[in-house]
């Protein structure tokens, strides 16, 4: 069980400004179904500039919900200005504090507030800044080296921990130990590559691979197998024969090529159908 | 609060005979059951009758009886035991829905020289036996199977998948955690080589395990050290445990008739009203072969930890398949291989039942879960757009 404070409990419990103002000036929604949590704040604003209502929808966990009633209750009162000046740390003091793990739940809260302050000034959505480093919760470089200077993060743990990012199949910690590294001020240490493949020397083998272990196995149930194109780590491939039309061809993509390659070529091997 | 206990794939309630049948060995009867003298002695010939108890429940032989100190340790130890009997084998079978006590194994052996392959399962849950009997090779050591999944209650076929296994000249374990108690088992109609119990799943308290090692199976020991337990798992053996798993076993052997008939009567009754009473909700897992005692109900658009925690408010206690309760950020390894939407995932509540649940405990939970589902999807904004778009 979390160690959640009383006053996340409260929040929890009877949340604040549960609702939707069909009216608002601003509208900002960050998280998704697959990421477990997702927030839709809305605020209108008075006639003295300040905000004068703000309401919201989570989907998520105790903290999440607790932390999205405490920022409603938070941004009451003030201007924008102020608002935008409200960090995740300060959600999580208004709930004398958040689990450790559950710090991403503040963050979201944040994030929110950002963008319906941004919807409110006209600022077209901005695209997500940078290059995506956790392909599982769609986290940026961006998005991982602020949380590390805001926070003053020190391990990919406490990344996860803030932005989610790394949590999922870890394919990623290389890069977020780089981002932290950086931002510390230490010499990045390269990126272990204990195998370093060049392209070709990658291509040859996963081609090898599939002609040798991958295909004559597909072969005997009438399936087959053909290799596209490899960008990076990302290995695009065809399925052909019964396997084109097997309901569990997705099954057999991830749970077998995917394994085999990772396996036998590149543990950061991802599979995809083209 | 009297709590309102449905996690009983969690652990269970020691039940108060075996609590009596406990307690002098803590006390009084302290006594080493390797020693020479009677008052040591006398504690080992009760060990030697709850080891009796033990095999009886399994239709084994007392001698295939090895206690251990959890379902972990049986579930490490007969993974072990295999691939260290076979040097030369480099490649496990098991399952993608795994407990992680052989789940997390696999992948650390995956790591250190083996190649281990997890069989995956379709959307009710069932294995996909062509996959894991294709897998099959002279280079296997051992296929471990579960027999029953924690969380959603679906019984695998291991009997037959034994049997086949066997054919091949290949070793078989299976975790049995949860199906012990719950179906009959009968070992000496068996193809399984090793089968792990735990204690507290069955009435009997955290810390003791069983093993069964079918006579003839070869077999290196985990723990090194004393002649206990036939030099296969040394240390001083947890006598008071022990004479206690030997009490539960005798219990669950009564108790199964009811747990089959009055306690499946609950869970369905539980299940059916539940889907009847909350929009949007779904059944986890193989409807027709499922323990007695488990339903995995998916309420869509709403997260677990939540409901858990509202149903606390009540003492209603069970578990979820969430990512916030795993510890973890994503669902349970076991719905996400069943490919459980993640709409129906983060939402998905596990009521496990036990012996000691009455029919007022089901209508009570009956009664209090439509409004805890409905007050946090009325904060959710997926149910909002939901209602929206139908």
């Amino acid at each position: 069980m979390w160690d959640y404070t009383e006053k996340t409990k409260d929040h929890f419990l009877n949340p604040r400004n549960v609702g939707f103002i069909d009216d608002f000036d601003g509208i900002g929604e960050v998280g998704s179904l697959s990421c477990g949590d997702a927030l839709k704040l809305t605020f209108k604003l008075g006639d003295d500039e300040r905000i004068a209502d703000a309401k919201f929808q989570t989907f998520g966990c105790a903290s999440a919900i607790a932390s999205s009633s405490a920022l409603t209750e938070m941004i009451k009162g003030m201007t924008l200005q102020e608002a935008a000046k409200v960090t995740n740390d300060d959600i999580a003091d208004y709930l004398g504090g958040l689990p450790k793990e559950k710090m991403h739940c503040s963050v979201m809260g944040r994030d929110a507030m950002e963008k319906a302050i941004a919807y409110y000034r006209g600022e077209t959505e901005k695209k997500i800044e940078g290059e995506i480093v956790c392909e599982c919760f769609g986290v940026s470089d961006v998005q991982i080296e602020r949380a590390v200077r805001e926070n003053g993060l020190t391990s990919i743990e406490d990344v996860t921990d803030y932005v989610k990012a790394g949590g999922g199949c870890e394919n990623c910690h290389d890069k977020i130990q780089f981002i932290i590294d950086t931002v510390l001020g230490n010499t990045p240490r390269a990126a272990k590559k204990p195998e370093a493949l060049t392209n070709i020397q990658k291509i040859k083998m996963i081609d090898a691979t599939l002609e040798r272990e991958i295909k004559p196995a597909l072969n005997q149930d009438g399936g087959d197998i053909e290799l596209v194109d490899v960008d990076g780590n990302r290995v695009m491939v065809k399925l052909r024969g019964t396997c084109a039309s097997c309901s569990k061809s997705q099954i057999t993509l991830k749970h077998y090529v995917e394994t085999k390659l990772k396996e036998l070529v590149s543990q950061d091997l991802v599979v995809e159908e083209v | 609060m009297k709590p309102i206990y449905m996690d009983n794939n969690a652990t269970t309630r020691v039940a108060p005979e075996v609590v009596q049948e406990m307690l002098p060995y803590f006390s009084d009867l302290y006594g080493n059951p390797s020693s020479m003298h009677a008052f040591g002695g006398n504690v080992g010939a009760k060990l030697k009758a709850a080891r009796e108890h033990v095999a009886s429940l399994l239709g084994a032989l007392p001698e295939e009886i090895l206690f251990t100190s959890c379902g972990t340790e049986s579930d490490s130890t007969a993974i072990h035991a295999a691939i260290r009997a076979h040097p030369e084998k480099k490649h496990i079978i098991t399952t993608r829905v795994e407990h992680p006590a052989v789940k997390n194994l696999g992948e650390h052996l995956a790591k250190n020289g083996y190649r281990v392959t997890f069989v995956p399962v379709d959307r009710q849950g069932r294995l996909d036996l062509d996959y894991l009997y294709k897998k099959l090779s002279d280079d296997t050591a051992i296929v471990s199977v579960m027999w029953a999944n924690n969380e959603t209650g679906t019984i695998f076929p291991v009997e037959e998948i034994a049997k086949t296994v066997r054919e091949r000249g290949i070793v078989f374990h299976t975790d049995a955690v949860q199906a012990v108690g719950k179906i009959p088992i009968d070992m000496a109609d068996s193809a399984i080589d090793m089968l792990s119990i735990s204690g507290h799943k069955l009435h009997a308290p955290k810390g003791i395990g069983v093993l069964y090692i079918r006579k003839g199976t070869k077999f290196a020991p985990f723990l090194m050290g004393g002649h206990q337990e036939g030099g296969r798992r040394a240390g001083t053996e947890n006598s008071a445990s022990i004479i206690g798993m030997g009490r539960a076993a005798q219990l669950v052997m009564e108790y199964m008739d009811d747990e089959n008939t009055r306690v499946r009567a609950l869970r369905d009754k539980l299940e059916t009203e539940l889907l009847k009473r909350v929009p949007n909700s779904m059944v986890n897992g193989d409807p027709e072969n499922r323990l007695p005692n488990t339903t995995s109900v998916a309420f869509e658009f709403i997260e677990g930890e939540g409901i858990l925690l509202l149903m606390d408010q009540y003492g209603i206690c069970a578990s979820s398949g969430s990512a916030c309760t795993s510890g973890s950020l994503e669902p349970s390894h076991v719905l996400r291989a069943m490919g459980v939407p993640f709409t129906a995932a983060h939402g998905s509540i596990r009521y496990s039942l036990s012996i000691y649940n009455t029919e007022e405990e089901i209508d009570f939970v009956i009664d209090k879960m439509p409004p805890i589902i409905e007050r946090l999807r009325q904060m959710s904004p997926f149910w909002q757009q939901a209602q929206k778009a139908s």
